[in-house]
C-alpha cells in the first residue's frame, strides 16, 4: 500500500530551537499546540496537512512569569492554567474567559497560543487581550519581534504570523482593579460565543477599558465608550449615575459591526453587547441613582 | 461484543432488583467493542460520495479517475446494485444510490473500497459528478399541490380522525398553531459496520442497528440474494433511538464486500453521519379545542403537518401516532383530526423515541394551559377533569382495557415537593458559564404536562419476537435477536430468566439472525415487553420440561416440585436435584411471542389500532433571563406509569435519559435546514444539553399498576420520558415570560425581540 500517501512528517520539538530549526526547513509547516482546532480541521478534510511541528513539549512555551506590572504567558499555557488561582488573581477576565472556553478536556489541552493562531473572530481569550494591549513575541529562526494584538489579528481568522514563525509568549499588564468578562451561548457551557465583552479597571489611572467579541471580524475596542465611563464614574466612590451607565451601553452596542450567521442574527448580537455591557459595570460599579 | 456474561449474586438479579448492566462497566472503562472498532485483518475500508444539493439531475458519473487511484479497489454506483434499487421500511422507495436524481442533500450518489481512508477520500474526490440542480421542494406545506418529486408521489400518508359529533361547538374555544423543529437522534457511535464476503457466496455483516431481520430483509432484497444467504449479526452500538432503524451503509458494505471479495469496514464521520440517518419529523400544528365552563373538554379539531423528507422511512407509522395521540391523554367525545406526512427535498425523517407523539404533545398540552387561562382554573385542575381513564375511548374509538394511571401521574407529579435551592451562583443561572445574568435579571416559571403513546407496533401488524432458552449443566443461554442498543435488555433477560428457571448463571448468545427468529425492532418501547415476552415463554417451557424430566426420573408429582437457588426441590423438602446435574442431558425451548391482535384503522381513523398504553407526566421549573433569552431548566419533576417495575435503576435511567432529550427539543436541539441544506451537522453546532443545562430529574412517583397481558405486567418505559418533558419546558418558560412561545426548541430570539435598524 502506497504509505508516502499517507503519512506526514511530524517534528515533535523539544526545545524552541529544535522547532524554530523544523520551521526553518518547512516554512509551511502545521504548527500543532493542544490541536483542538488543528484536528477538528484535519478531520474535516478543511486543513491540508503536509507536515507538522508539534510544540506542545517544548519547555519555554509553557508555563507564566511576573516582570513588575507584566505578566507573561508561554503560547503554550492552557485554560485550566489560566482557571488557576495565580494567574486568576492577575488577569482575571482571563480567568473568567478561559472557565467559558469548551469542556474540562477542551481546557486542558487547548492554548493561549492556540487561541491567537486560530483568530477566530469567537475566540474567547481575544477581547480580554484586546483590552490588555496585549504584546506578542513572534520568534523564528532568524530573530524575534514584538507585535501588539491589534496589529497581529488583522481579519476573520487572520493574523500577521509570517512561514516559520511562532508565537513565544503573550505579555500583558497587571491592573489593579475588578474586572468582568461575560459570554453568550445558545447553551449554559460548552459553546461557540454568540456576543462576548470583557470590561477592565485601572483604578491606578481611573481608566476602564473594554472590548467587544464575536461582533466584528476582529474584537472591537469600543473607544468612545471607554472614554464616557472612564470620565463617569466616581472613582473615589466607585460610583457611576444611570444616565452613564446607559450612555455606556449604547456607545458599546454602537460600536458593534456584527453579522447574521446560524448561530445569531445581528441585531441579537448587538442587543446583546448592550445588556451585557451595561450589566458588567453594574458589576462593577454600584449604580448611583441619587 | 455482545456476548455478555454474569456472576452477579442470584439474591441482587431477579425480577424487580436494580441488577447491574453487564455492558456498564466495559462501556465505562472503554473496553466495550462498539460497530466502530470493528476489524479485520484483510479489510479494506469503505465511503460515501454524497450529493450536496438537496434536488439536481445527474447528469454525468465518472469515476474513472477515481479507479485509477493506486490503492482503490472498486467504484460502484447505481448500476452495480445487484437486486432490487430501492429500499424502505415500510415501503421501498429509497434507491440504494441516486440513479438520475437526487432528493436531499447527502443522498449516496457511489461507494469506494480502498485500502486507507485517506485513499477513499481522494477516490471520492476523483470521482467526476456533473449535477443539474433543481429547485428544491423545500416547503411542506405546498408539497400536496405540487409536482411530483418521486414516482411514488409527495404524499406519504393522509389520516383523518372524525369522531363522534363533527359538528358540536363549545362554550369556550380555543385556538393555536404551533410548531416543532427537526430534532435528531444524537447518539455518539456514528454508523459503522464490517461486511466480510461468504465462500458460499453469501455475506456476514457486522453492523449496529436497532432490528435484524428487517435489515436482513432488505439487504437480502437489495443484493438479490436469498435472506438466508445474508447473515447479519449485531455489533455494539453506540446510542439508537430511532436512527438505526432504517439502512444506512449496510448495502453499500455489502456491495463493496462481495465485489471486491474482501472484508470492508465502514464509518460515517459525525457530519456525515447527520447526513446519514432520519431525524425526528418537524410538525406545523393546528389546534382548537372546544369546552363547556365547567372546563369538560367537548371537541378537539386540529391539523398535523409532519415533514417526511425525500424518502418514506416509517413517516407512515409516525403520522399515524401524531393522529391518534394529537389530543393527549384526556377523554374527548367527539373529534376531528388531519393528519398528513408529506415528501419533500429536505433530510428524511423518520422514527424518533416519542414516535409522532413528541410533536403533539407540545400543541395538546399548550391548548390545555389556554384552556385553563381562559376558565382561569388551575392547569392541573383541568387536566385531572378531563383525564383519561380504563374504560374511556380515544379518539380512535378504542376503549382502553389496560392500566391508565393518568390522574395519578398528574396528581403526583403536581403534589411533589421539589428539592431546588435558588442559587445566586453565577454559573447555576441563565448563561451558565458565560456569567451573563446576576440574580436580579432572572424569572422563575414553572409549569406541568402530560403525555401518553402506544407501546408496541399498531395497525394489525404482525408483531412478534422470539428466543431460544438452553439449559445444560446448569447454565441457561438464551438467544435472540433483540438489539441492545442501550435500553437494558442484556440485563432484563438475564433477570427473567433467573427468575424463572433459578439458576445463577445465565448466557446471552450474540444478536443474529443466524441463530433465531426476528426480535422486532428496538423501538416503539417494545422489548420489554416482547422479547422479555419471549423469553419468559422460552425459559418456562425449559422449566416445564425440567420438571416434567424430574417428575418421570423420581417419580416425584409434578405439583411438589419448584425451582430455586439452582435446585429442584420438593416442597415437603424431602428431595432435590441440582439443576446442573439434572440438565447434564441438555433442555431447549425455541419459541416465538406475540401481543394480543391489533387492526388497521378504518377511513374515518377509528379502530383498535393499539396494544397498550403508557402515560408520563412532567413538571418544569424554569430561570429565563428575558432581556438576553437565556434559560436554565432547573427542576424535573417526573411521574410515570410502568406497569411494573422490573429494574428501578434502569428505570430511572431511562426517566432521565429520556427527559434530557425532551429538555434539548425544548431550549436547544434542531438541525437548521435552509433550502433543503444542513447548516450545523456537527456537535458544535447541533447542540444537546451538557450537565449545566440538564437539571436533575426528580421522580416524583412511578405508578406501577400491572397491565394485563404484559409479561410480568409490565409496560415499556423508553419513550414517554422524551413526550411530556418538552411540553413541560416550554410551558415553564411560557409562565416565566408571558410569550406565547409556539415553537420549540426555542431560541434565544423568540424570548428577545429585537431588529436591527437599517
Ligand atoms: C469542543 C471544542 C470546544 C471549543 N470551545 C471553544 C470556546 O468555547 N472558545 C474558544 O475560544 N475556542 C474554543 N475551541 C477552539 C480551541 O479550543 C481554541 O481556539 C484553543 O485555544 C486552540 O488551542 P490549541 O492549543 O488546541 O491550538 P491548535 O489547534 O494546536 O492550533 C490552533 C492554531 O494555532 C496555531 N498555533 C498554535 N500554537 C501556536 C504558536 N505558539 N504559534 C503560532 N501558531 C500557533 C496552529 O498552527 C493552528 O493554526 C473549542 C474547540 C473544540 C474542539
Amino acid at each position: 500500500m502506497p504509505a508516502a500517501l499517507i503519512l506526514m512528517p511530524v517534528t515533535v520539538a523539544r526545545s524552541l530551537d529544535h522547532a524554530l530549526a523544523a520551521l526553518e526547513e518547512c516554512p509551511e509547516a502545521i504548527i500543532l499546540a493542544g490541536g483542538t482546532d488543528v484536528m477538528v480541521q484535519v478531520n474535516r478534510g478543511s486543513m491540508p496537512v503536509d507536515q507538522v511541528v508539534a510544540i506542545g513539549r517544548i519547555p519555554e512555551l509553557q508555563g507564566w512569569s511576573r516582570e513588575g506590572d507584566w505578566l507573561h504567558l508561554g503560547a503554550g499555557v492552557t485554560y485550566s492554567e489560566m482557571m488557576g488561582e495565580e494567574i486568576s488573581s492577575m488577569v482575571p477576565a482571563l480567568a473568567q474567559a478561559s472557565r467559558t472556553v469548551g469542556s474540562p478536556q477542551i481546557r486542558n489541552a487547548g492554548t493561549i497560543g492556540g487561541n491567537l493562531g486560530t483568530s477566530s473572530p469567537a475566540g474567547d481569550t481575544l477581547p480580554t487581550l484586546f483590552a490588555l494591549e496585549a504584546v506578542l513575541t513572534i520568534r523564528s529562526s532568524t530573530g524575534v519581534r514584538k507585535l501588539p494584538i491589534n496589529q497581529f489579528i488583522v481579519g476573520v481568522k487572520q493574523n500577521a504570523l509570517q512561514p516559520g514563525e511562532l508565537i513565544e509568549k503573550i505579555s500583558v499588564p497587571v491592573l489593579e482593579g475588578p474586572q468582568e468578562f461575560c459570554k453568550i451561548g445558545p447553551r449554559n457551557a460548552m459553546v461557540i460565543s454568540v456576543a462576548s465583552f470583557t470590561l477592565l479597571t485601572d483604578v491606578k489611572e481611573s481608566q476602564v477599558r473594554s472590548c467587544l467579541g464575536t461582533v466584528g471580524p476582529v474584537p472591537i475596542r469600543p473607544t468612545e465608550a471607554e472614554n464616557l465611563l472612564s470620565n463617569g464614574v466616581n472613582w473615589e466612590k466607585n460610583k457611576v449615575s444611570s444616565e452613564v451607565l446607559e450612555a455606556f451601553a449604547s456607545l458599546c452596542a454602537d460600536a458593534a459591526q456584527p453579522i447574521d450567521d446560524h448561530r445569531g442574527s445581528a441585531a441579537y448580537r448587538r442587543h446583546a453587547i448592550k445588556i451585557l455591557s451595561r450589566r458588567a459595570a453594574c458589576r462593577i460599579f454600584s449604580e448611583d441613582n441619587s | 461484543m455482545s456476548e455478555v456474561k454474569t456472576k452477579t449474586p442470584i439474591s441482587n438479579s431477579r425480577i424487580g432488583d436494580s441488577a447491574p448492566r453487564p455492558d456498564g462497566i466495559p462501556k465505562v472503562k472503554g473496553t466495550f467493542a462498539f460497530s466502530s472498532d470493528l476489524w479485520h485483518e484483510k479489510m479494506l475500508w469503505g465511503g460515501t460520495l454524497r450529493s450536496p444539493y438537496p434536488a439536481a439531475r445527474i447528469n454525468k458519473l465518472d469515476i474513472t479517475e477515481a479507479l485509477l487511484i493506486d490503492g482503490v479497489h472498486t467504484v460502484l454506483t447505481h448500476s452495480d446494485v445487484p437486486g432490487e434499487a430501492v429500499y424502505g421500511l415500510e415501503h421501498a422507495d429509497q434507491p440504494v444510490m441516486a440513479a438520475e436524481v437526487v432528493r436531499y442533500e447527502g443522498e449516496p450518489v457511489a461507494i469506494v473500497a480502498a485500502d486507507h481512508p485517506e485513499i477513499v477520500r481522494r477516490a471520492l474526490a476523483a470521482i467526476k459528478v456533473e449535477y443539474e440542480e433543481m429547485v428544491p421542494l423545500t416547503d411542506p406545506e405546498i408539497a400536496e399541490s405540487v409536482g411530483h418529486i418521486h414516482p411514488d408521489g409527495n404524499v406519504f400518508r393522509k389520516i383523518n380522525i372524525r369522531h363522534g359529533d363533527q359538528e358540536i361547538q363549545g362554550d369556550i374555544q380555543v385556538e393555536g398553531f404551533y410548531e416543532v423543529g427537526m430534532q435528531d437522534q444524537a447518539f455518539l457511535g456514528p454508523e459503522s459496520g464490517l461486511a466480510v464476503p461468504g465462500e458460499d457466496g453469501g455475506v456476514d455483516l457486522y453492523v449496529s442497528t436497532q432490528w435484524l431481520h428487517a435489515d436482513q430483509r432488505q439487504v437480502a432484497s437489495c443484493l438479490g440474494l436469498k435472506e438466508e444467504d445474508v447473515r447479519i449479526t449485531l455489533a455494539g452500538v453506540g446510542g439508537a433511538f430511532g436512527a438505526r432503524e432504517d439502512l444506512s451503509l449496510h448495502v453499500h458494505l455489502c456491495m463493496l464486500a462481495m465485489r471486491t471479495n474482501r472484508p470492508v469496514k465502514m464509518i460515517y464521520s459525525r457530519e456525515e453521519s447527520f447526513h446519514g440517518h432520519v431525524h425526528r419529523h418537524p410538525a406545523k400544528m393546528w389546534y382548537r379545542h372546544h369546552a363547556d365552563r365547567e372546563g369538560n373538554l367537548l371537541r378537539v379539531e386540529a391539523r398535523v403537518l409532519l415533514d417526511g423528507g425525500a424518502y418514506a422511512s416509517s413517516s407512515g407509522a409516525v403520522i399515524a401516532n401524531a393522529a391518534c395521540f394529537a389530543a393527549g391523554p384526556y377523554r374527548i367525545p367527539n373529534a376531528n383530526i388531519e393528519g398528513i406526512v408529506v415528501r419533500t427535498n429536505n433530510p428524511p425523517c423518520g422514527a424518533m423515541r416519542g414516535f409522532g407523539a413528541v410533536q403533539t404533545c407540545m400543541g395538546h398540552e399548550a391548548q390545555m394551559d389556554k384552556l385553563a387561562a381562559v376558565l382561569n382554573v388551575d392547569p392541573v385542575e383541568i387536566r385531572l377533569k378531563n383525564a383519561l381513564k380504563t374504560g374511556d375511548q380515544l379518539l380512535t374509538g378504542q376503549i382502553i382495557t389496560g392500566t391508565a394511571p393518568v390522574a395519578e401521574v398528574i396528581r403526583t407529579c403536581a403534589e411533589h415537593v421539589p428539592s431546588y435551592q435558588k442559587s445566586s451562583d453565577l454559573m447555576s443561572l441563565p448563561g451558565g458559564a458565560g456569567r451573563t445574568a446576576d440574580p436580579e435579571h432572572i424569572s422563575r416559571g414553572e409549569a406541568i404536562a402530560v403525555g401518553f403513546k402506544n407501546l408496541m407496533f399498531s395497525e394489525g401488524f404482525d408483531d412478534f419476537s422470539s428466543a431460544v432458552c438452553h439449559l445444560e449443566d446448569g447454565v441457561a443461554t438464551i438467544t435472540c435477536a433483540c438489539a441492545e442498543v442501550g435500553q437494558g435488555f442484556v440485563t432484563l433477560a438475564q433477570q427473567i430468566t433467573r427468575e424463572i428457571l433459578g439458576v445463577e448463571e445465565v448466557i446471552l448468545a450474540p444478536a443474529a439472525t443466524e441463530t433465531v427468529g426476528s426480535a422486532g425492532s428496538t423501538s416503539a418501547s417494545r422489548q420489554t415487553w416482547m422479547s422479555g415476552g419471549a423469553v419468559q415463554k422460552a425459559c418456562e417451557e425449559v422449566r416445564l420440561k425440567l420438571l416434567q424430566r424430574v417428575t418421570e426420573e423420581h417419580e416425584i408429582g409434578i405439583d411438589d416440585l419448584v425451582l430455586a437457588e439452582g435446585q429442584v426441590l420438593s416442597l415437603n423438602g424431602d428431595f432435590s436435584i441440582s439443576i446442573d446435574v439434572a440438565t447434564e442431558n441438555p433442555l431447549e425451548a425455541r419459541v416465538e411471542y406475540r401481543h394480543a391482535p391489533t387492526f388497521p384503522l378504518d377511513e374515518n381513523g377509528q379502530g383498535d389500532a393499539h396494544v397498550s398504553f403508557a402515560f408520563a407526566a412532567h413538571r418544569a421549573v424554569v430561570d429565563v433571563d428575558p432581556e438576553l433569552g437565556l434559560v436554565k431548566v432547573v427542576e424535573l419533576i417526573t411521574s410515570q406509569d410502568v406497569g411494573r417495575l422490573l429494574n428501578p435503576v434502569q428505570a430511572i435511567g431511562q426517566l432521565e435519559g429520556g427527559a434530557a432529550q425532551g429538555v434539548g427539543l425544548a431550549v436547544m436541539e434542531e438541525v437548521l435546514v435552509a433550502e433543503g441544506n444542513i447548516r450545523n451537522a456537527s456537535f458544535t453546532d447541533y447542540l444537546i444539553p451538557t450537565a449545566l443545562d440538564m437539571p436533575p430529574v426528580e421522580v416524583a412517583a412511578i405508578i406501577e399498576q400491572p397491565e394485563p397481558g404484559a409479561p410480568f405486567g409490565a409496560k415499556g418505559i423508553g419513550e414517554p420520558p422524551s413526550i411530556s418533558s418538552t411540553a413541560a419546558v416550554v410551558a415553564a418558560i411560557r409562565e416565566a415570560t408571558n410569550l406565547e412561545l409556539p415553537r420549540v426548541p426555542v431560541r434565544l430570539t423568540d424570548i428577545v425581540s429585537v431588529e436591527e435598524p437599517s
